[in-house]
Parts: C-alpha cells; structure tokens; sequence
C-alpha cells in the first residue's frame, strides 16, 4: 500500500498469511508427513480466518476477491514451507456452483462453504481409462425419475475423505449418440455422506508425498435430479473455466515453493563455511541459485498475467496452461539448487527440503502434464497439427 | 468509552539488524517493516476490552512516515474502529524523540477526548520505554506500567504489573494511561474479511503543524555500532582446570 506504481495490492493479506503459517512450523507438516496425516488444524486455522472463502462474493458470505488474491494466500502458504493441497480446492470447486449453479443450490451451498460448515473440495473428473482425454471418461448417470443412478469410477480424486460435497462430472449421453465426445457429459453436486449410504465407496491412496488422494468407486448410486448443475449435457464447458483458475493458482504454489527454496538455499549458502569462506561465495553454488531465482521470477510474471486476464474475464487458456508449466519447472529447479547447495543435510528429515522436493515434483504430473501443455501451446497457439 | 491505542511501525523483529556503514543508525531501507510487537498487545488489549462491553470505541494513532499507514490497516484489520497517521517525517532513518510523540500524543488525546490510552511498554526499535509515562506526566493522569493484567471497573482500572521480583497489582483513577508488557495476552491475527473491512475505516492524516507542535529533535546520536561478536571458547580438560579458572581468570569463585 505504498505509492509507488509496482506495489503488490495484496501486501497485507500476504503478511497475515504468513503470520498464521508461523504457527504451523516444520516441525507440524513433517510429524504430519510421517503420517499421512490430513493437517486438519492449519485447514481449521486458514477457514476460520476467511481465506478458504476468498473468492465466494461477500453477498455468500464471502470476501468476494479477485483469483489473483488466492493466487496471492496460496503462494505465501508454500513460501512459508507448508502446502495448500489439503485445502486448496475448497477456494475453487465451488466456482462450478457459482457459476453454472441455480440460485436455489447457490443460495443452500455457497454460505456454508464460505464459512467452513460444509467442505467442498472434492472434484471427481479423472478416471483410470482418461486423464486429459475428459470426453472418454465412462462414469455414466442414468436418468431414472426425479434421480439419477449413477455407476463408474473415478481416481485421482483429492481430498474425498474430507469433504462434505464432490462436483462429479459423468456422462448422462452414450458418446455414440452425440456430435462431440466433449458433449453429454454433465456435472452433479453430490453429497458424499449420502452417498456412500447408497454404494459410493472411498479407497484412500498413498502416495510417495502426504497427499490425500482416493479412488472413488459408484455402484448404481442414487442421486436426486436436483444435484444436476446447470443444463444436463454440456458439463464440459462448465468445467473448463475451472481448469483454467485451477492451474493458476497451482502455478502460484511453484512460485511459492521456488521462493521457499531459494530463501532456504541462500540463507544455508551464506552461513555454512568450509575452506576458511561462506560456500555461497562460490560460483558453482551461486549460478544454479541465481538461475533457479531469474526463472521463478519469469514464472511469477506469467502467472501473475494469467491471474489478471482470468480476473478481466478474458480468454486465459494459453497464459494459465504456460503459467503452469513454467512455475512448476522453476519450483523444481529450485528445489534441486536447493538440495544440492545443501549437501547431505538435504536429505536429512529435519531440513524439510526433502519434503517440500517430493511435494512439488507433483506439480510436473498434476493437475495437467507438461507434455499436455506443451501439446496445448502447440496446436492451440502455434496452430500445429495435433498428434492425437 | 473511548480509547487510544499509539501504534509504532519498526524494523520487523525477524529482520537481522544492520548497522549503517556511517554509524548514524541502523539500516531501513528496503527492510521488513511490522507493528511494535507491545503495540500489538495493546491493541489485541482495546479489542478485548471492547468484546468485553467496557470499550465502544478504539482510535489507533501512528506518528512517523507516510507507510506507517500499513501499520494503522493492521491495526484497523485486527479490530480498531478508525485511524488518524501524523506524517512528522518523509525520511524512514528519522526516528521521532519519546517527547515530540508524547507531545503530539497529547494534542490527540485533547482533541478526542478518550479515557484510557493502551500503548506498548516501549517499541523494540530503541528500546526507550519512555513515551506512556511522558504522555501521562503531560496530561496529569494517572499511569499504570508494564500491565500483565487489566480490568476495568466503574472509573477506575485494577493493573497488575511486572515488577522485579514479582506482580503488583494497583488501581489507577480514569483516565489513565496503561503501557503494557509482554504477557499480557497473544495477539490475534487479522482474518481476510477483516483485512478487506479495514480498507474502508477511516483513517485520517495530519501533520504536527496541524496540533502547533515542534518535533525536532534535541538529541544528537553519537556513534551506533554492532555488539561485540563472540570469541572462542576454551576446552578445559578437567574440574580442577575449571574451577581455577572460574577462580584466577573469571574471579567469580
């Protein structure tokens, strides 16, 4: 809030992120990465102090605020040396509603996300047999009277175990009998305690980081037709825009984690001496930080034109896919400068650098590949044929 | 009632302090700036008093530089109700003298009329621990100091303070002035619905000119320089080794 033209706008909000993180040191997220713990108390203290509900409007009960403050809350959570995964799509799931959703569902769901009662970070897309390829998944919701019964598999679902609600996106018209792959598909809002009364089952996976990821299976489950968002049939579009807000703020998350090793790296670099000097005065330890540092830097700045085109409610695809890929190859350049200028005591627990390096080399796979980007930016932007 | 809460914006107490190489002060520029950490309390103190019933209004002031006006959002964001910054300086190295704040303190305090101001003991930036007892000696209050503990009750207020060796608790006449001490409760943290509130209270700026007071300064800093860094240890090989030296070199035996 100074007056110079570059100040960040979220300054404050970034200072009182960290002063909440401040509270969950290394020593929280590594007893919990031992584990596989959920980090329910820092998710308890991040609902209550209102920034799950960033980007609800304030007429929901939230603060109404543009992506690039989420951007701005989950940067700073992974620059303090935790992860926003356990709770980070309870920022954005519920764009899907607030979008797309009558104001009947709006007006009964959104109040309760934005104050925590109700957690809404369950997103059910990826299946075994389609990843990227969304118009080939065949979970598949059956018309049947006022419900729909719903039977398939869905994997890859983050957080099932702890949320209230899942936005599931299934088939409700056989691929044969549409024009588009991407058409006949729909999006339901489902309530996951009913649900697993009527043969949705959860199989919790581990993973090499502590993240809550499952498998979840649907075995003829009954869903009211009123769980149905929008218009049956053109789910797809609805969950685009999503995608895109998606990996923006997951782009913001590399930039965090790169900024977190680069400030771990160069404090170690100046204070750990050997030959009689500071290790950091050497050039072989200096260049892969200061490297490492210009491409966070790039990444920042990508990320940072995503965010304000998605706030302007212009076209973002091409920026938020290259935000993505960018901020995760400098998180993970980061993360390997700052292993090695670390030596053995990198791969010590209590250094946390370990840790935060399994976490964000998920960032290369999820929630969208780097070689899919890379595919994006050839056929969308360079106009090249597609491969597949 | 009304009360005022004086907010100081210091070098961030994470930051590791360096002196300037002209030994004029310590280095500022492009350093974390915070809220005096005692200020904290004494806001987080207002706040409490007003949850409790006891307050219905918390006025934050900041004297200094123009971003001291970030620290008056903290404030604002945490719970006080409006802000009034006085700009006594565009220079970030000038540090304001305990008495040019009391005395601005006191043209504040004339004009709104509160019957209590919570400030911190002291700020960590210099460490004076001067400003609540010159403010109360130029407004006549009472002044109750390094409060671990405040209640109050009817026109007066029940302060316990740290003292060495022990507590002791007083009763002061309202209106008073409470500097307070580091136990006397945690600080909460601003939540994002408060932050974005915060923007829109009002937050008022004025100079000393406006309140006819003169800050320039009556000291002079001589020299500032970094503490001594610590020398080596030596080994000693047994317990007669040590306690001779504790006895001939230390001469604490």
């Amino acid at each position: 809030m100074t007056d110079t033209p570059f100040a960040d706008p979220y300054a404050d909000i970034r200072d009182a992120v960290r002063q909440l993180c401040a509270d969950f040191p290394g020593s929280y997220w590594r007893a919990l990465d031992r584990d596989h713990a959920y980090p329910t108390e820092f998710v308890a203290a991040l609902t209550e102090a209102g920034y799950l509900a960033a980007l609800i409007p304030e007429a929901y009960g939230g603060s109404g605020l543009p992506l690039a403050a989420a951007a701005a809350i989950l940067e700073e959570i992974h620059a303090s040396g935790g992860n926003g995964g356990a709770c980070h799509a309870q920022m954005y799931v519920m764009g899907t509603v607030l979008r797309h959703g009558s104001e009947a569902q709006k007006a009964e769901v959104l109040p309760k996300v934005a104050d925590g009662r109700l957690r809404l970070q369950a997103f059910g897309v990826t299946e075994p047999t389609s990843g990227t390829d969304t118009g080939a998944i065949r979970t598949f919701a059956r018309r049947d009277g006022d419900r729909y019964i719903i039977s398939g598999q869905k994997i890859w679902t983050s957080r099932a175990e702890h949320s209230d609600l899942m936005v599931l996106l299934a088939r409700t018209t056989p691929a044969a009998d549409c024009a588009r792959k991407t058409d006949g598909l729909s999006v339901f809002l489902i309530d996951m305690k009913a649900a697993l009364a009527e043969g949705m089952s959860i199989r919790p996976i581990r993973t090499m980081m502590n993240h809550a990821t499952t498998e979840v299976f649907f075995d003829d489950v009954p869903v009211p037709a009123s769980t149905l968002i929008g218009e049956e049939g053109k789910g797809f579009r609805y969950i685009l825009s999503g995608m895109n807000a998606e990996r923006i703020l997951i782009a913001h998350e590399c930039i965090g984690d790169a900024r977190w090793f680069l400030d771990t790296a160069t404090a170690y670099a100046k204070d750990r001496e050997i030959f009689g000097g500071p290790i950091g005065r050497n050039q072989g330890v200096q260049f892969p930080l200061a490297k490492a540092y210009a491409e966070m830097r790039a990444a920042a700045l990508m990320s940072e034109r995503a965010a304000s085109l998605y706030d302007a409610g212009a076209p973002c695809g091409a920026e938020a896919n290259m935000a993505k890929m960018l901020a995760a190859d400098a998180s993970w350049a980061a993360g390997n400068a700052c292993l090695q200028t670390h030596g053995g005591f990198g791969f010590a627990e209590e250094f946390d650098i370990e840790r935060k390096f399994r976490e964000t080399r998920l960032y290369q796979v999820a929630p969208v590949s780097t070689n899919l980007i890379l595919s994006y930016i050839a056929t969308h932007v360079l106009g090249l044929p597609r491969s597949y | 009632m009304k009360v005022i809460v004086p907010v100081k914006r210091v070098i961030d107490y994470n930051v590791k302090v360096r002196v300037k190489a002209d030994g004029t002060g310590v280095d500022l520029a492009n350093v974390k700036m915070s809220m005096n950490p005692f200020d904290e309390i004494a806001v987080e103190e207002a706040i409490r008093l007003k949850e409790a019933g006891v307050v219905e209004e918390i006025v934050a002031v900041s004297i200094g530089v123009k971003q001291a006006q970030e620290t008056l959002r903290t404030a604002l964001a945490m719970g006080a109700d409006r802000a009034i910054l006085i700009v006594a300086t565009d220079d970030v190295h000038q540090d304001l003298e305990p008495l040019a704040v009391a005395k601005l303190l006191k043209a504040v305090v004339d004009e709104e009329a509160p019957q209590m101001v919570i400030c911190g003991k002291q700020a960590i930036d210099n460490d004076m621990n001067a400003t609540g007892q010159m403010l109360s000696a130029l407004l006549g209050w009472s002044q109750a100091t390094f409060a671990s503990e405040v209640k109050v009750e009817g026109d007066s207020a029940q302060v316990t303070r740290e003292v060495d060796g022990g507590l002791q608790t007083i009763s002061v006449k309202l209106p008073a002035v409470v500097s307070v001490d580091l136990r006397l409760n945690e600080p909460r943290y601003a939540s994002l619905p408060n932050i974005m509130k915060a923007k829109k209270k009002p937050l008022e700026e004025k100079t000393p000119a406006d309140y006819g007071v003169d800050v320039s300064p009556r000291l002079t800093v001589v020299s500032t320089a970094e503490p001594a860094t610590r020398s080596a240890g030596v080994k000693v090989a047994d317990v007669a080794e040590l306690v001779a030296k504790l006895k001939d070199e230390a001469g604490v035996l």
